[in-house]
């Protein structure tokens, strides 16, 4: 048991670890000139501009050892430049964004709340709608629920958010006015408003993908009914709420608690797209404008995180899936 | 994907008079008829309701796309053409819905003045473009590094599966904001014009990277099971070499789960591409794109809702027409699957 943890840690942290030098790369290796893509904005970068970045930045100096620079300074903090010039950079330092004169950190402390907000919210939305009507969809197949399930999940599943964010703010904001454009407030300050402010992107977000999830736990469900100890349990005497709910329920959630994990983790590394539509700043949002701005250490900074994001996710998925399911096999 | 023509089975029930796939089985009274997976599949999708009606769909848009300059000519307004006496003071349409009229079909585009039927005409014609490209090279890669994977095993198979879970650690859309600034600042210079061509040409590489794995892991597990199989032992015992076995005797095996997998690669691009195209890293102005359309839309939403709504409409009738498809296709192809 142990041991097949201790590998697949492992094997996460030799995937981060490429994936680190595999952008580090492309930001510091590929372009002609770093200096200039760091600067923020191309058509007004100076020769000075570039010249100080390229020196605050250490950019002269082989890739190899600015590489070994951004490792250590994620550990124990750097400074950029000397002198009056000098920008401190505390640990954990993913790099120092000069277009917003801030350590990429700050810019990520102020952003990363909103993203998980809008992502644990959705994910409850969706996991509740989702597993709920799949579940009863299976117990009463054929019946007119099942059926308008099955048509309703099939074309959830192909709707764009970027055709329903829209319409939800059509309906409920501009046309009825039942709820007010969301502007984030944060959930140690007013926790009310902060649920006020999330549902518009927690019932986007939530609603599309309870579509895949209500397939999803159809089948499973279904594939569960038809095994033998589900049988065997009815044939015990034991009550139908039982045995769906607890025995069967359980051996079917196992993949749904996979998938979910696994867009946990996508999602955590932005819902560029439900930010946007929505005017939040969350992660996602924010490395997009950097990407604009061409504010290239924050845009760097956010590509790792999100990729932490999706291998922890993975690592949690494989962790759980043998707690959840005693019949899986480590190997 | 049940509907009322789906036998217990999952083969289609033929309709009275007609004889069924079942017949052919079961041969209840008719002569048994000898048919090829591939005539049994075809014949399991042609009495497929849903399949009939996407797939008519498919063919309508792939239509308007190809013949776009003509409905143009006949319509009588280019993407570009601004209609700006169709405006308010403020930069609105005049008239409801967005100012759709006999004139303009689907309205006309705030502050702009465009007419916004011929935008979505082309904007179709971008977003298959990038998306059929791009799911047609990312089938390729995935079948060839998953054949190879498979058959050849050990070191190699290693290798390229480390590579596939490599490529899904990487985050999507915030790599894609890296890559495409990075790529564009590459070639060309902080003032220079980039050439039309060079965005939906970017998207694709992107999309081709980070696409291949799902139909690789697909191919692999299937080369898996296949290359113990005695076809496979015999073609290597006449002398046929790695290729010849690869491509001649394993691919012809595959074509199932690859059209399937293509068919649903398809919707997933096209939204891929309207998302990048909405957050302004996608396609650029001035090709019309279904994207940056919406993208467009959204800050007139308040005043010109129904803008908002024929973009986001066509994309989702687009992307639910290959997803409808393809489940059909997946259904003909395997009726036993899971649905």
């Amino acid at each position: 048991m142990l041991r097949f943890f201790l590998k697949k840690a492992l094997l996460a942290i030799a995937t981060l670890f490429t994936v680190s030098v595999v952008t580090f790369g492309l930001f510091f290796a590929v372009p002609n000139n770093p200096a200039e893509l760091m600067c923020g904005n191309r058509k007004t970068c100076s020769a000075d501009q570039q010249a100080s970045i390229e020196r605050r930045m250490g950019l002269d100096r082989p890739v190899v050892v600015q590489y070994a620079d951004f490792m250590a300074g994620i550990v124990k903090g750097r400074t950029f430049g000397e002198g009056d010039a000098a920008r401190e950079c505390p640990a954990p330092c993913l790099g120092y964004s000069f277009r917003n004169d801030e350590p990429v950190t700050d810019i990520i402390g102020r952003t990363l709340p909103v993203t998980l907000s809008i992502v644990f919210g959705a994910a409850v939305v969706w996991l509740l709608i989702g597993v709920s009507v799949g579940m009863v969809s299976a117990l009463r197949k054929g019946t007119i629920f099942d059926r308008g399930a099955v048509g309703l999940s099939l074309t959830g599943a192909s709707m764009p958010i970027l055709l329903f964010g829209p319409l939800l703010l059509i309906v409920l904001v501009y046309e009825t006015g039942l709820l007010a454009y969301p502007s984030y407030v944060p959930l140690t300050e007013n926790p009310g408003k902060w649920a006020a402010a999330m549902l518009l992107p927690w019932l986007a977000l939530g609603f599309i993908n309870s579509a895949s999830y209500a397939r999803l736990a159809r089948a499973q469900m279904l594939e569960t009914l038809s095994e033998d100890f589900v049988r065997t349990a009815r044939a015990k005497g034991m009550t139908k709420i039982r045995v769906y709910g607890r025995h069967a329920l359980r051996a079917a959630i196992t993949p749904i608690v996979t998938i979910a994990g696994l867009d946990l983790g996508t999602y955590l590394g932005g819902t560029v797209v439900t930010e946007t539509i929505f005017g939040f700043t969350g992660l996602g949002k924010a490395s997009l404008n950097a990407a604009i701005n061409l504010d290239m250490p924050l845009v760097m900074a956010t590509v790792l995180l999100a990729a932490l994001f999706i291998v922890v996710a993975n690592l949690v998925v494989d962790v759980l899936y043998s707690v959840i399911d005693p019949r899986v096999r480590l190997s | 994907m049940t509907d009322g023509s789906v036998g217990p089975a999952g083969l289609a029930v033929a309709p009275p008079g007609e004889p069924g796939p079942e017949s052919a089985v079961t041969g209840s009274g008719a002569a048994v008829v000898g048919r090829s997976p591939g005539q049994l599949a075809w014949l399991r999708l042609r009495r497929d309701r849903t399949a009939w009606v996407s797939g008519g769909a498919l063919v309508f848009f792939a239509l308007v796309a190809i013949t776009a300059p003509l409905i143009e000519r006949l319509y009588g307004k280019g993407p570009l053409d601004r209609f700006t006496d169709k405006l308010d003071r403020n930069g609105n349409p005049l008239g409801y819905l967005g100012g759709m009229s006999g004139e303009h079909w689907l309205g006309v585009q705030p502050r702009w003045g465009r007419d916004i039927f011929i935008q979505i005409v082309y904007g179709l014609r971008t977003s298959l473009m990038v998306a059929l490209t791009a799911a047609l090279l990312t089938i390729v890669l995935g079948v060839v590094i998953g054949i190879v994977a498979g058959y050849l095993g050990g070191k190699v198979d290693a290798f390229l599966s480390w590579l596939t879970d490599l490529t899904l650690a990487f985050p999507f859309y915030i790599f894609c904001f890296a890559f495409v600034p990075i790529a564009v600042a590459q070639a060309y210079g902080p003032t220079e014009q980039e050439a039309p061509w060079f965005r939906p040409m970017l998207l694709i590489v992107v999309f081709v990277l980070f696409n291949w794995t799902y139909s690789a892991r697909l191919v692999r597990g299937q080369v898996l099971t296949l290359r113990e199989r005695e076809f496979v032992e015999a073609a290597r015992a006449s002398g046929a070499g790695t290729r010849h076995v690869l491509f001649r005797q394993l691919l012809p095996n595959l074509w199932a789960p690859i059209l399937v997998t293509f068919s649903l690669n398809v919707p997933a691009l096209i939204t891929a591409e309207a998302a990048l195209s909405f957050l302004g890293i996608g396609i650029l102005e001035p090709t019309p794109d279904l994207g940056r359309l919406i993208s467009d839309s959204v800050t007139y939403i308040r005043d010109d809702p129904a803008f908002t709504l024929t973009g986001g409409i066509t994309l989702f009738a687009l992307v639910l027409a290959f997803n409808l498809f393809g489940d059909s296709l997946r259904d003909a192809l395997d009726p036993k699957a899971d649905r």
